[in-house]
């Protein structure tokens, strides 16, 4: 079974959703979903206001409250433009909010309030379709018994509904009527033909708000009485405060408390001050004597060595096709082994990590940017030993995310509650500095891989071996039980043993090592890794066959993979600049199958100063119905970006210290380090919405070192690349 | 703690913070001028850029004691200009906004780029822009500067 199915079927909340509406308490049409939780008893039967998706108000704005963080990926834009397709909103009164957490925003397929796996559009797509045309329904059934006329009678425009005989009423006017109607059961939806705000390239709602300074990140949080919270971290994973002298800390104007704290590995020492510079100050005057007993110290050069043995081996089965034993009786000369070895990395979002809580003995209000927002009201009502229900938890705007603002151990807000905790009654703003964040963990894995493959006399791969050798995101969780099987974590091996290729006699296996180095998913997750290696093989058998790179992929690939052969043969079409390149230059082709999405790339690339020097990228990408082109456009341009960062930069490990700790150190690409020219290309298709967020994220880097191979002859098989 | 009187968006504006405190916090603490950005106080990034006498200027590790005379512009007074306003504009219209952290710092780069180079070549624009996005929004960046360039006279 799948993954996400498996994760589905596993958390599917024990509860019946209804539908319901109300009159909002300012008037107007609140359609939201009632919570019925049978397993609470007594009073579980709520009639409180329910957590709403859309309110039509009387002064005419439509209020869309999303589950889903806003953190660049435009989900504040694009969900509302399909509940207000369907409603036939005026798309210029559609005002998003963010949704605070709430079992009624728990989405398919995690069953939790989240944000991860490109999937925000694809699971809301169907609901929210719904919402808007059963708000719709209701309206028009106002308007029809306003008019005396029949539902069907009337049509709707714009946030208008239209009667037979010229008459005409705002849904503003009509929305208290349409509040004491019953939700309709079935409604239908309208053709994608008849679409006039999905699938037309729409603008962000939030732009002005981002280009004039009004926009409030988490980090902007103010709150009358707040505190600033640094934390002193341990040096090394895990080790604890053993004594510390916080007197010259304390002696600085401004600075309300120093106290050791938990954290949710070893411990840490917490500075709360009336300023940020004020808190910074005093940790910095901090003596902290650090007991490391027990604790591993990581390092990266030892952690090479130890998995590049274990990668000599078969790990636990993912995938096993065909014969085994068929690579052995292929003849040496058709046969190779590849070797790769790929860093930990930092998300590195450009807001650090933070959250702002108040704690007041009987219940928390808390103000985050968060990935996981009913998870982590889970970790704070348990940490403050309080029931969820009396945690509040605002989700505000991320600076940036790409998975960090998620871990299952919810150690941000452990550490706030802990803080919160001590300083009841008082607001306290956790912040990570650069830092802290860079060293802080929970890297995209650093893994290492040896691929052995048997090419046939068709120039074609017959025989593939993968060994991946990497930490697990989820052994050692809540979620091991549900999702490791035969001790494989499917994210680590996701892209490898998953792709699309057709190759007859296939393994992948995969080792899992425990090290004492916090890993989770970054934007692609396994795939950052896994489609690298894949890729950049399969072009080198290409090279090998004097094949075209995309007809090789075209011939090799599943007939039944239509996405990502979609993506392939539009690729194939605006590519075509490929064959006229300048001297010095060269193209690179890498594709992938990204949870369904089917994606491609070519990018140009020359040598300048002994690094890849990326020119033009075009991306095609086959996610199905495009809601908002101009949005995957922007994601696929993103996640060019965002993909070139593990050519540059890595986090490494010595005796257990992370070695970086800001953009000095660990080097993001900058404008000069990107591609002038990024072209999207979006499959033309009415199937169902797939994600675009990632997917273009694990293709980008393949493709340049395909193309710099193309330059020089030479196969990089680590990464960062160091010289050229 | 020492007393300071800045002038911010054309306003005179006084503050009380110790001496070492950087323009960065004080505009967003003290002032609750949010729009300026803390990325990594190491001046590598750029989300903390303001114009500090019509220079682009990164807040993160300049001292308020080293403020002195010259006028602080930040992103909520760039308006005010008209090349500021055109920027605005133009990168609503371009759509070049991601998660937004970054955005105030981009746009004061920009502003700072146009004033000094109407007609920015690309060397110029990889050059003044050195801000970091993490959501690299750079190709629609590099449009929207040119955009602008083309309304400018």
């Amino acid at each position: 079974m799948r993954f996400a199915e498996r994760f589905h079927n596993r958390f599917r909340p024990d509860r019946r959703d209804f539908l319901k509406t109300s009159t909002a308490v300012t008037g107007g049409l609140l359609l939201g979903l009632y919570m019925d939780h049978p397993a609470r008893g007594q009073g579980s039967n709520q009639t409180t206001q329910p957590s709403a998706f859309v309110q039509i108000r009387r002064d005419g704005r439509i209020v869309v409250s999303v589950r889903h963080l806003e953190m660049g990926q435009g989900v504040l834009t694009a969900l509302p433009m399909i509940i207000a397709e369907e409603l036939d909103a005026d798309w210029s009164q559609v005002t998003p909010e963010h949704a605070p957490a709430g079992d009624a925003y728990k989405a398919p397929p995690l069953g939790i309030q989240s944000t991860s796996g490109s999937w925000s559009v694809r699971y809301a797509y169907q609901q929210h379709r719904e919402l808007g045309a059963r708000a719709r329904a209701m309206l028009v059934g106002a308007a029809a018994d306003r008019w005396k006329v029949r539902p069907d009678e009337c049509r709707t425009q714009a946030g208008v509904v239209y009667g037979p005989s010229g008459q005409s009423a705002r849904y503003a006017e009509l929305a208290d009527d349409a509040s004491r109607r019953p939700v309709p059961d079935e409604v239908v939806l309208k053709k994608p033909s008849d679409f006039r705000i999905i699938g037309k390239s729409t603008r962000r709602i939030d732009s002005r708000a981002k280009t004039d300074g009004s926009q409030k990140f988490a980090l902007d949080m103010d709150l009358p009485g707040m505190q600033t919270a640094l934390i002193a971290r341990p040096p090394v994973f895990g080790a604890c405060v053993k004594a510390f002298d916080a007197q010259a800390a304390r002696s600085i104007e401004g600075v309300r408390d120093v106290f050791e704290i938990p954290l949710v590995k070893g411990s840490g020492v917490a500075v709360v001050a009336d300023r940020f510079w004020t808190a910074k100050q005093a940790r910095e005057q901090l003596k902290i004597d650090w007991d490391f007993a027990g604790v591993e110290r990581a390092d990266s050069k030892e952690l090479r060595t130890k998995y590049r043995a274990m990668a000599q081996k078969p790990g636990n089965i993912a995938v096993s096709r065909g014969d085994k034993g068929a690579l052995s009786r292929i003849p040496s000369s058709r046969r190779l082994i590849a070797d790769y070895e790929l860093p930990y990395l930092a998300h590195a979002a450009l807001e650090p990590l933070n959250m702002t809580l108040r704690y007041d003995g009987d219940r928390a209000e808390a103000w985050a940017p968060s990935q996981f927002p009913t998870l982590d009201q889970g970790v704070l009502a348990h940490a403050l030993g309080l029931d969820p229900s009396k945690v509040t938890l605002h989700v505000v705007f991320a600076g940036g995310g790409f998975g960090r603002r998620s871990p299952l151990d919810g150690h941000v807000p452990f550490e706030a509650a802990a803080i919160a905790k001590r300083l009841r009654g008082t607001p306290i703003r956790l912040v990570y500095t650069r830092e802290d964040d860079m060293r802080s963990g929970y890297y995209r894995p650093m893994t290492t891989h040896r691929v052995e493959v048997g090419i046939g006399a068709d120039g074609m791969p017959s025989a593939w071996q993968h060994v991946v050798v990497g930490q697990s995101f989820i052994i050692g969780t809540a979620m091991e039980k549900t999702f490791i099987k035969d001790g494989v974590d499917p994210l680590v091996v996701e892209g490898a043993a998953n792709n699309k290729y057709r190759i007859p006699n296939f393994q992948v296996s995969a080792h899992h090592p425990v090290v004492n180095v916090p890993v989770y998913t970054l934007r692609s997750v396994g795939h950052s890794q896994n489609t690298f290696v894949v890729e950049t093989l399969i072009d080198e058998m290409a090279v090998r066959a004097k094949a075209d790179p995309i007809a090789y992929r075209l011939k090799l690939l599943d007939p039944q993979a239509t996405k990502v052969r979609d993506a392939l043969t539009l690729l194939e079409e605006k590519s075509r600049w490929r064959k006229g390149l300048a001297r010095g230059h060269a193209a690179g082709i890498a594709c992938a199958d990204y949870w369904d999405t089917g994606i491609a790339c070519a990018a140009e690339v020359s040598i300048v100063n002994k690094r890849p020097r990326v020119h033009r990228v075009t991306v095609a990408i086959a996610c199905g119905l495009a809601v908002n082109p101009l949005s995957i456009e922007a994601q696929c341009q993103g996640a060019i970006g965002f993909g070139l960062t593990q050519l540059m930069s890595a986090i490494t490990l010595k005796d257990g210290e992370v070695e970086q700790s800001n953009f000095n150190e660990f080097r993001p690409p900058y404008m000069s380090d990107a591609p002038a020219v990024i072209d999207v290309h979006v499959v033309p298709s009415n199937d169902a919405p797939l994600g675009v967020g990632e997917p273009a994220t694990p293709v980008v880097s393949p493709a340049v070192v395909n193309a710099l191979a193309r330059l020089t002859g030479k196969r990089y098989r680590s990464l960062p690349l160091t010289s050229v | 703690m020492t007393t300071y009187q800045i002038t911010v968006n054309g306003e005179r504006r006084e503050v009380k913070v110790d001496p070492s405190t950087p323009l960065l916090w004080v505009l967003r603490e003290e002032l609750k001028l949010t729009g300026t950005k803390y990325g990594c106080g190491i001046a590598a990034c750029g989300a903390c850029t303001v114009h500090l006498g019509g220079k682009a200027t990164r807040t993160c590790v300049l001292r308020v004691s080293a403020v002195g005379d010259q006028e602080v512009v930040t992103i909520e007074g760039i308006g005010a200009d008209p090349v500021g306003r055109l920027v605005r504009e133009t990168w609503v219209e371009k759509d070049v906004v991601q998660c937004g952290y970054c955005q105030s710092g981009q746009i004061m780069s920009a502003v700072a780029l146009l004033k000094e180079k109407p007609k920015p070549t690309d060397a110029n624009i990889e050059e003044g822009m050195g801000n970091l996005c993490r959501c690299a929004t750079y190709v629609r960046i590099r449009e929207a500067i040119k955009s602008a360039a083309t309304k400018l006279t």
